[in-house]
């Protein structure tokens, strides 16, 4: 193996917290010192377990009569080696990822307070209802006429996230966040296109996310950053400097990505269609404002959702996610496609979803009438229809909260945040890690790791990791770009007012504990599966895959 | 306080006042401008309770006619493949399902791990170097690719073999026009890519040369000679890029050793369940020289601070999140659950089991083309190697109504490539295998063939074993 045999160290040098000055009485939230001989295995893959002979899987006789494989298949076309895979047993399977499943932090176990994310619970009867065999085994070339029920939801579902989104034409077939995003830059280029126009500039905020920039780079146009006012909003002088005849769209999120709804939204949309651009919201925090306000009704053209934050799927330790659009009526025509079309009143004997009505895919643009959403389609994004397996969690969701419990859910997760501000205020950590902007904030908010770093030397990123020790998974860190040393937190309406109450607390003692001993916090971790590990040295020497014999 | 919000009106009260507000209300009055901040409730139904909700849901699942249903010999690029039990039991363990990506290795090493194992076992699978730890789904795979190979070479056309997925060449075409890259498609000859108009559509302008196998209609293309004639017409700089399906490459030559530089497919086979289409996971590898420019997150191993093998995400100066407009794609959340599904189902059938997989669907395809061949009124559409799936011709006969016919029995017979290729192949129908469709299926199809013909033509209807024995093979 390629790195030195590794010795668990017994975990014996976990620091004692400081006693706060010694006035303060009250039990610390107690960090994670015990630590399970499991999550300090020595790591060891698949690859280098198991032995020649071992097996899980039985395959069946074939059944047939017996043929020459040359003649099936000439010895030139087929493979000589086997890819060597692992030689295990179903029991040692399930041991290896078991153990090495209890080496992650996950929702389930504990708050997870990172900012952009939504990590809100996820309810189980999702997961059940996916389950279904007739959602999960069901074929997506399967003849539309015997897949109602699908159709249906997904018709179901775009019903929901138009309602959701004040927009009134949805596609699903996006895969995340970016994939939406990149539809949607791609439906504005042709929107524009279609009207005989070429404009190749994408005014960006510099609070955007990464995705933004990147996405508009693939879609062939070019970046414009827009600079944000002291208040944490669009700048709108320099928005009004560079919106010209050359602007395709604006890309915004709103709130963004400081925590903020931009006050000024109505001003800004009427910049941008003024100068005949399009208005392209990120829907990556759409989780503050369900059933408060729209993005339709402050002027967006195009939306993204990421269906994976706002409506709870499982984050699957990094997707899969998945990235419907809504769209306004100027742009529905270029829709991907196929397009779900729903019939009142079929034919008799006609297949039909449980509501009575047939569904059915339109795959070809000339089968549309003029200016109908698809009819001048962009085209497909990926196969099939999407990630259904997401859109039926999705629909779940909001069909078991309705309205009022999406509007609940978006409001109590303003009030955490709020919240949570408020006690990172009565517990002074705020003196050391700063509100970036505002006073208030939507869902979410961002504190800065400037004044902590100067006085002290402890960086965000050491904060960051002393909260592992204390069982809480960090916010985002260095994001927004713009702000010094960037905390981004996000607490989610899932969580009960003690977690947050905790949360602050902790981050409390660790600036205190700062104080007293900034290396506490600077070499942290000491309680987790492994602590700091070398980043620079794996980027510099790549180690990608488990090397064999 | 509804669902799954936490706060009682105790707490919200004592909330409000820590806050300073006197009401949530008051709290988004401040932020949003009074015209946009809505009192009228969403358009939507009341909230429902989770057993109203569950009974809806299996009332939807009820409308579907799932493999669960009928005996489905439908493929065309995902695959009623049996999926072990212990993916259930895995994937459903709340430390792989809840988290995000491993933004904090320290509390990730199950989910680096994972990526790093996965990487592996793609890196053996098809013979390159490198793998990412997942991108979408099989066609936006194959853009992605083109999308790297642009970035590598900064050529503007994409040669693409028509026997790619048509859902491949529709979104290739869509993404391709967003990179300002042009597509051209290389036609099939006697179903396989015609070598002749390969070498001729590929020149020093060439991007990225794209053939897929095996290819859309079954067919195992001869991917080494391909590579070598894209390489011959457009130079060293041009990017090969292979779409495989994962679960044949445990018998077809694999990329690495066909002169494919970048390798892609849709991983659905591997340990997914169908799920009308997704989510699935996309793998995509390559060689060395485009490690800097691949698309997506990538685990490397390191040590940590005490000499403990660690892992963590590596060389993210290629993502959006450090560069930005520069980036080498804007993936951020891909698949990773489904990609973990992937590598559990590769270590189940392991190193002996995956060939024996791949030998058991080619023999079974090769049984059920030549049983179903044999039948009266069916032809086939090409006669090339096939391993999984192949594509048969039913002159004069109405194919749809012919699934319909052979549906309403309890078998789904396969594709109708009209649906896909419209007159095309008006009357051409694809059909594919997995381990789950037994011997005594395959010639029940041929049963309910035979009768669906006879039906059509209004005649009676003849035995496929008496066809079979025709032509030398025993039924």
């Amino acid at each position: 193996m390629s790195t030195p045999v590794d010795v668990p160290t017994p975990v014996t040098a976990e620091p004692v917290l400081p006693a706060a000055g010694g006035a303060d009485p009250r039990p610390l939230a107690a960090p994670t010192t015990s630590v399970n001989p499991i999550q300090r295995d020595h790591a060891t893959t698949i690859f280098e377990k198991g032995a020649p002979g071992r097996r899980s899987f039985v395959a069946p006789d074939a059944g047939v009569p017996e043929a020459d494989l040359d003649e099936i298949l000439p010895a030139g076309l087929r493979r000589t080696a086997p890819a060597r895979l692992p030689q295990v047993t179903e029991g040692e399977i399930v041991r290896h990822y078991v153990r090495l499943s209890r080496r992650n932090f996950d929702l389930d176990t504990g708050f997870y307070p990172l900012g952009s994310c939504t990590m809100k619970h996820n309810p189980r009867l999702h997961e059940r209802v996916t389950a279904l065999p007739g959602h999960a085994r069901l074929h997506p070339f399967q003849e539309p006429e015997r897949a109602q029920g699908a159709l249906e939801l997904m018709w179901g579902l775009e019903r929901q996230l138009a309602e959701v989104s004040g927009l009134p034409h949805v596609c699903l077939q996006p895969s995340a966040g970016s994939h939406g995003e990149l539809a949607g830059v791609l439906l504005a280029r042709a929107y524009h296109e279609a009207r005989g126009e070429t404009r190749t500039k994408v005014l960006t905020p510099d609070t955007a996310h990464g995705t933004n920039p990147a996405t508009v780079t693939m879609a062939g146009l070019e970046v414009v950053k827009v600079a944000t006012n002291p208040d944490g909003g669009v700048d709108l002088d320099d928005l009004r400097a560079k919106a010209d005849d050359d602007t395709a769209l604006l890309m915004l999120t709103n709130p963004n990505t400081l925590g903020i709804f931009d006050p000024n939204i109505q001003e800004i949309a009427s910049i941008v269609h003024g100068v005949g651009g399009v208005l392209y919201y990120d829907g990556a925090n759409l989780n503050a404002i369900m059933g408060i306000t729209r993005p339709g009704d402050m002027g967006f053209d195009i939306v993204h959702f990421n269906l994976h934050k706002s409506f709870t799927q499982p984050h699957g330790g990094g997707g899969p996610g998945s990235g419907p659009i809504a769209v306004s009526d100027r742009v529905a025509p270029f829709l991907p496609l196929p397009v779900i079309r729903r019939d009142d009143a079929p034919a008799p004997g006609t297949r039909t979803g449980p509501s009575g009505a047939a569904f059915s895919l339109v795959e070809d643009a000339t089968a549309l009438p003029e200016g109908a959403p698809g009819s001048r389609s962009i085209g497909k994004l990926r196969g099939f229809q999407g990630n259904y397996g997401c859109f039926v969690r999705s629909y779940t969701y909001i069909t078991s909260l309705g309205a009022a419990g999406l509007r609940d859910a978006s409001e109590t997760a303003v009030l955490n945040a709020n919240y949570l501000l408020a006690k990172l205020e009565e517990h002074g950590v705020r003196e050391l890690l700063p509100l970036a902007f505002g006073t208030r904030c939507m869902h979410e908010f961002v504190l800065s790791g400037g004044p902590l770093k100067r006085e002290l030397g402890v960086k965000t990123l050491d904060v960051a990791k002393r909260l592992l020790d204390h069982g809480f998974h960090p916010p985002t860190v260095y994001f927004p770009l713009l702000v010094d040393e960037a905390l981004l937190i996000e607490p989610v309406e899932t969580e009960a007012r003690e977690t947050l109450d905790a949360f602050a607390l902790v981050l409390a003692e660790i600036l205190r504990e700062a104080k007293d001993d900034p290396t506490i916090a600077q070499n942290a971790p000491y309680s987790t599966p492994v602590r700091r590990l070398d980043e620079a040295g794996a980027a510099k020497r790549p180690v990608l895959r488990q090397p064999l014999d | 306080m509804t669902r799954y919000t936490t706060t009682t009106e105790a707490d919200r009260e004592e909330m409000l006042r820590a806050v300073g507000v006197t009401s949530t209300r008051d709290l988004l009055a401040e932020q949003i401008p009074a015209a946009l901040l809505r009192d009228e409730p969403l358009d939507l139904p009341d909230g429902r309770g989770e057993q109203e909700v569950h009974a809806h849901l299996r009332d939807l699942a009820g409308a579907n006619t799932s493999a669960e249903d009928e005996v489905t010999f439908l493929g065309a690029g995902m695959y009623d493949h049996y999926v072990p039990a212990i993916i259930d039991m895995l994937l459903g363990r709340s430390e792989f399902l809840t988290p995000y990506t491993p933004y904090q290795p320290e509390v990730s090493q199950g989910g680096l791990q994972v990526m790093f194992e996965y990487q592996t076992a793609i890196s053996e699978l098809t013979a390159l170097p490198v793998s990412n730890a997942s991108v979408y789904e099989g066609p936006s795979a194959v853009a992605a690719a083109a999308y790297l190979a642009k970035l590598h070479n900064g050529r503007g056309k994409l040669v693409v073999s028509a026997g790619a997925h048509p859902h491949t060449l529709q979104t290739l075409e869509t993404l391709a026009h967003g990179y300002g890259q042009e597509v051209v498609v290389v036609p099939l000859k006697g179903g396989a890519t015609d070598p002749d108009a390969w070498a001729a559509a590929i020149d020093e302008t060439t991007s990225a040369a794209i053939v897929q196998q095996p290819n859309f209609l079954g067919a195992v293309e001869d991917v080494a000679a391909l590579t070598a004639a894209a390489k011959e017409a457009g130079g060293d700089k041009l990017v090969t890029v292979g779409a495989y399906d994962p679960i044949t490459l445990g018998i077809l030559v694999p990329p690495g050793e066909a002169g494919i530089d970048v390798a892609v497919g849709e991983g659905q086979t591997l340990g997914n369940r169908l799920d009308f289409g997704g989510p699935s996971f996309g793998f995509f590898a390559a060689r060395d020289a485009f490690l800097r420019r691949m698309p997506g997150r990538i685990a490397g191993e390191t040590t940590d601070v005490d000499g403990r093998r660690g892992f963590v995400l590596t060389l993210q100066t290629r993502e959006q999140h450090i560069r930005r407009e520069k980036a080498t794609s804007n993936i951020c959340t891909a698949q990773a659950l489904n990609a973990l599904a992937g590598v559990v189902y590769l270590g189940w059938l392991g190193r002996e089991g995956l060939p024996e997989l791949a030998e058991l669907l080619a023999r079974r395809t090769h049984y059920a083309r030549t049983t179903l061949a044999a039948i009266d009124g069916v032809e086939l559409l090409h006669d090339r190697p096939v391993v999984r799936e192949f594509a048969l011709r039913l002159p004069g006969i109405d194919v749809p109504a012919l699934v319909a016919h052979v549906q309403d029995r309890g078998y789904h017979p396969g594709l109708p490539l009209v649906r896909t290729h419209g007159d095309e192949h008006a009357d051409g129908l694809l059909v594919a295998l997995t381990e789950q469709r037994t011997k005594e299926q395959i010639d029940r199809l041929a049963e309910l063939l035979v009768g669906a013909i006879a039906a059509q033509r209004g005649g009676g209807s003849a035995s496929p074993q008496a066809a079979a024995s025709r032509n030398g093979v025993a039924a």
